[in-house]
Parts: structure tokens; sequence; C-alpha cells
């Protein structure tokens, strides 16, 4: 190359800079800001069935739920495969912030009342801050108003109660899958034998799978660490379908557990799948926006 | 040739403005149920030597009015995890129209390609500058099909999400140091 061609091509390389740069992206001038991205949806409700899931009523709504289980299926023809028999629980779950929820129900079986605050710990984040998990915490309480079986004896008020600490811990892995455990202690006033203990730890392991952007199915197991409870309490599985319609939430499953609060479905259940002692069972969610974010308004 | 070469690196070195808080809403309108959502976290830029004009924002800084709409909005319409932006890039179709350096309201035609859920679209939509005291806000609004985007409405809520979405635009610009 002699010396005219250097400069020529010299001349030519801003020309060229320039071209490239009128094609480049614009916004790539701006630094990027990053941002944290908090997961969502993980579960579509703030139970996974029986379980509270990782999720938490968002703050301002109103959850009211709707829960059935019809009686277990092995009842046969005569019973209708259970449902000729419903227990019901109606309840209210309103989130006070984004992470804090409080919610109380009232269950026919046992005609037992509850109440549980939720609080969630960590968030699961990616961007400027990363969480790989989620963390809430669960603490319940209930009060079995049944009348006492034995009037004649002393009963105390204080064996009407139950109280139930939980940890969550669960990861959305996914736009499909997400998965938690619960680590779960249960305490009871009252046990019927000596041999049933009065703090119950169990953990229970649930995940859901999105099959459709309105469509999803869901597990949960309760380990029940063993020689705590009585021979005739059982781990409780249940496995459902979501289905999501604009506001509602409904949850569609078979459950070997009859209660649908914490001290029921982890120290009570008395069914056994394997003998056809499964409810058939739904859920409902409705939500209402009571206080509309600050945020959306400026 | 060289003094050819100098003289394009000047021009491209011309003034560019941007904003980080711009402002994008949207309009649900139907009997069933209004829907408004609102952005103010907007991302743009314009170059006022060759009117390419930029926007970016993040679908998931939306916000609603109710937290479920804000969720649904993500996770089943605009499958924000799949599709996290939506970006805006075209051109002011007569740049030298406007004089940043003079007060006054500018009408042009601002036309590109607006990619919402991944699909691309031409769009073109007149435009408005306002330049008051030196400071530099531009507008719009315009309608886009929802279907057209490839964002499905199923028939259980057809009657609550409009067909057509009324979009609005408004962002309040800063010159841009460049840099060097």
């Amino acid at each position: 190359m002699n010396w005219r061609n250097w400069i020529l091509l010299l001349a030519l390389v801003p020309v060229q800079y320039h071209l490239r740069a009128q094609d480049a992206d614009l916004l790539s001038l701006l630094d990027d800001q990053e941002v944290t991205e908090y997961a969502t949806a993980a579960f579509k409700t703030n139970r996974v069935i029986n379980l509270h899931s990782l999720e938490s009523t968002a703050g301002g709504v109103l959850d009211f739920k709707i829960n059935h289980r019809f009686g277990f299926i092995n009842g046969g023809a005569y019973e209708f495969f259970g449902l000729d028999n419903a227990m019901m629980r109606l309840g209210f779950d309103y989130g006070i912030t984004d992470r804090l929820t409080a919610g109380i129900g009232r269950s026919s079986f046992q005609k037992a009342f509850d109440g549980f605050l939720k609080y969630k710990i960590l968030r699961q984040s990616s961007g400027k801050k990363v969480m790989p998990v989620t963390l809430a915490m669960v603490a319940a309480g209930s009060l079995n108003s049944v009348k006492w079986a034995d009037p004649t004896r002393e009963n105390y008020f204080s064996s009407r109660l139950f109280y139930t600490y939980q940890l969550i811990v669960g990861r959305k892995f996914s736009d499909r899958l997400s998965l938690q455990l619960s680590p779960t202690v249960v305490h009871r006033n009252l046990v019927a034998t000596r041999a049933e203990k009065n703090d119950v730890l169990a953990l229970g392991a649930a995940g859901r799978v999105k099959l459709t952007n309105r469509l999803a199915i869901n597990a949960e197991y309760i380990y029940v660490l063993p020689n705590q409870l009585g021979p005739d309490y059982h781990n409780s599985l249940s496995l459902g379908i979501d289905i999501e319609t604009g506001g509602h939430v409904f949850q569609l499953h078979f459950t070997n557990s009859t209660s649908m609060i914490e001290k029921g479905f982890i120290t009570e259940t008395v069914g056994q799948w394997q003998k056809g002692g499964i409810h058939f069972g739904f859920n409902v969610s409705r939500v209402f926006t009571i206080v509309s974010p600050s945020r959306h308004k400026e | 040739m060289l003094f050819t070469g100098i003289l394009f690196v000047t021009t491209g070195m011309a003034q560019k403005y941007f904003t980080k808080d711009g402002k994008i809403s949207f309009y649900s309108d139907t009997p069933m149920e209004k829907i408004e959502a609102n952005n103010t976290k907007a991302v743009s830029v314009y170059d006022v030597s060759t009117g390419q004009l930029e926007f970016a924002a993040l679908i998931k800084a939306f916000q609603f009015e109710k937290a479920l709409m804000q969720e649904h909005f993500n996770e089943n319409y605009l499958e924000s995890n799949t599709y996290p932006k939506a970006t805006f890039k075209g051109k002011v179709t007569e740049p030298g129209a406007v004089d940043f350096g003079k007060d006054g309201k500018y009408q042009v035609q601002v036309a590109g390609e607006l990619t919402i859920h991944g699909v691309t679209k031409q769009v073109s939509t007149p435009a408005t500058f306002q330049v008051t005291n030196g400071h530099i806000s531009g507008s719009a609004s315009f309608n886009i099909e929802v279907e057209e985007y490839g964002i499905k409405i199923p028939s259980i809520v057809r009657e609550k999400i409009a067909k057509e979405v009324k979009i609005d635009v408004q962002s309040d610009y800063l010159p841009m140091q460049e840099k060097s």
C-alpha cells in the first residue's frame, strides 16, 4: 500500500464509524440502571392446597376464601362418593402490606375459629439485589368450639387452643416450576393420650407446575416426624389443579385431610389414600381491592 | 476527502436529549371495566440531528390499580418474564421543524417500529414537542390493537378488556452529556 491509499483509508474510517453509530441503539447511550426485579406469582394464590404458599395477599387486597371438602370417596355410591357431605371453611385474608397478611376463618369441621399472621421476610429477586429464595413465616392459632365431649369432668378453655408456627422457604425456579419447603411446629394444649406429643414437628413440601397461563398442577405432602401422633393419623397428601378466571382462582383437588387449618391437616389427618380415604374438594379465592396502591396514582 | 470525514463526525456529535422517567400510560375502556396502568420509568433518547427517537419501558414497571390485574398483565397477557421490555425505534419525520432553542409548541409526526410482547409493528402518530424556557417535553397519544401483538384475550374476559387500547406517552427531556 502506498502513502496515498493510507490517507484515503484514514479519511474513510470516521465516516464508517459515523454510519455505524447512527444504526446503533440510541438507548445504549444511557447508562443501564440495573433494577431489582422481584419474582412474582410463584403460586396463583397464597395457598398451595391446604398449606400456605410462599405468596402473600397484595397490600390493600381482601381475599375471600370459600373452601369445601366433601366426604370420603370410599363412602361409595350410598354416600354418592362423598358428595353427600361437605365440610367447609370460610375465610378472609387481608394484605396489610405487600409483605404482611392477616387472616381469619371459620370451619364447620370441629366448629373451629382460626386466625393467622404471615410475613415475607425475604423476597426472591434478581438484578441489582439477588436473593435466590423467598422466606416467609406464618403464625396461626385456632379454637375448637365443639361442646365438651364430657362436661362432667373439669374442662379448661386453654384445651380448645392450638398454635402453629411455620417457615416457608421456596423458589420460583422458572415460569413453570415453583417449589417450597415448610418446616412446621404445631402446639396442642390438650392431646388424647400420653403417647401423643403436645408439640408436633412436621415438614411440608409443595410445588406447582404451570401448564398454561391459567392452569397449574399443585401437589403437597406433609411429613410428620415419627412417634408424635397416634396410630390412626397419617401424613397429608394433596393433589390438585388451579384454574384462574379473571378475579377468581378455583382450586380443585383430592386430599386425605379433612380439616383445612394447619393443626388439623398436619396432626389430625385420618384418611388413607390407598384405602380410598380421599376427599374431593375445592378452594375458591376471590379478591377485592380495598385500598388502591398509592404507587398507581402519582 | 479528509475534510468530509471530519465534517461527518462533527454532525454526529450534535445534541441528543434523554429521559429516564418518561411516563407511559395505557387505557382499556369497556362498559364492563376501565383499566388504567402507568409506567413512570420509561427511558427515551431523541437525537435532534437525525430525528431518531427511541423508547424502552419495562413491562413489570406498569402499575395498576388492582394488584391482581397487574399480576395477570405480567403473567398472562404480556408474559413479561419472556418479553421484559416494550420498545419503540423510530423517527420524527421532520426534525428540522422543531427549534429547541425557541419556546413554542411543535406538531410533528413520529413513525417507527413498536415492539410489544416480542411482536414488532409499524406505528405512526402525531406528536407534540413543547419548549418552555428551554424545558423540552414530548407527548403523543395513539391506539394499538392488542391482538396484533399476539396478546390473547380469553373469551371469559373478552367483555372486560378493550380490543383497542389507548397509549399516552409523556416525557420531559434533558440534554445528554456526550461521552468523549
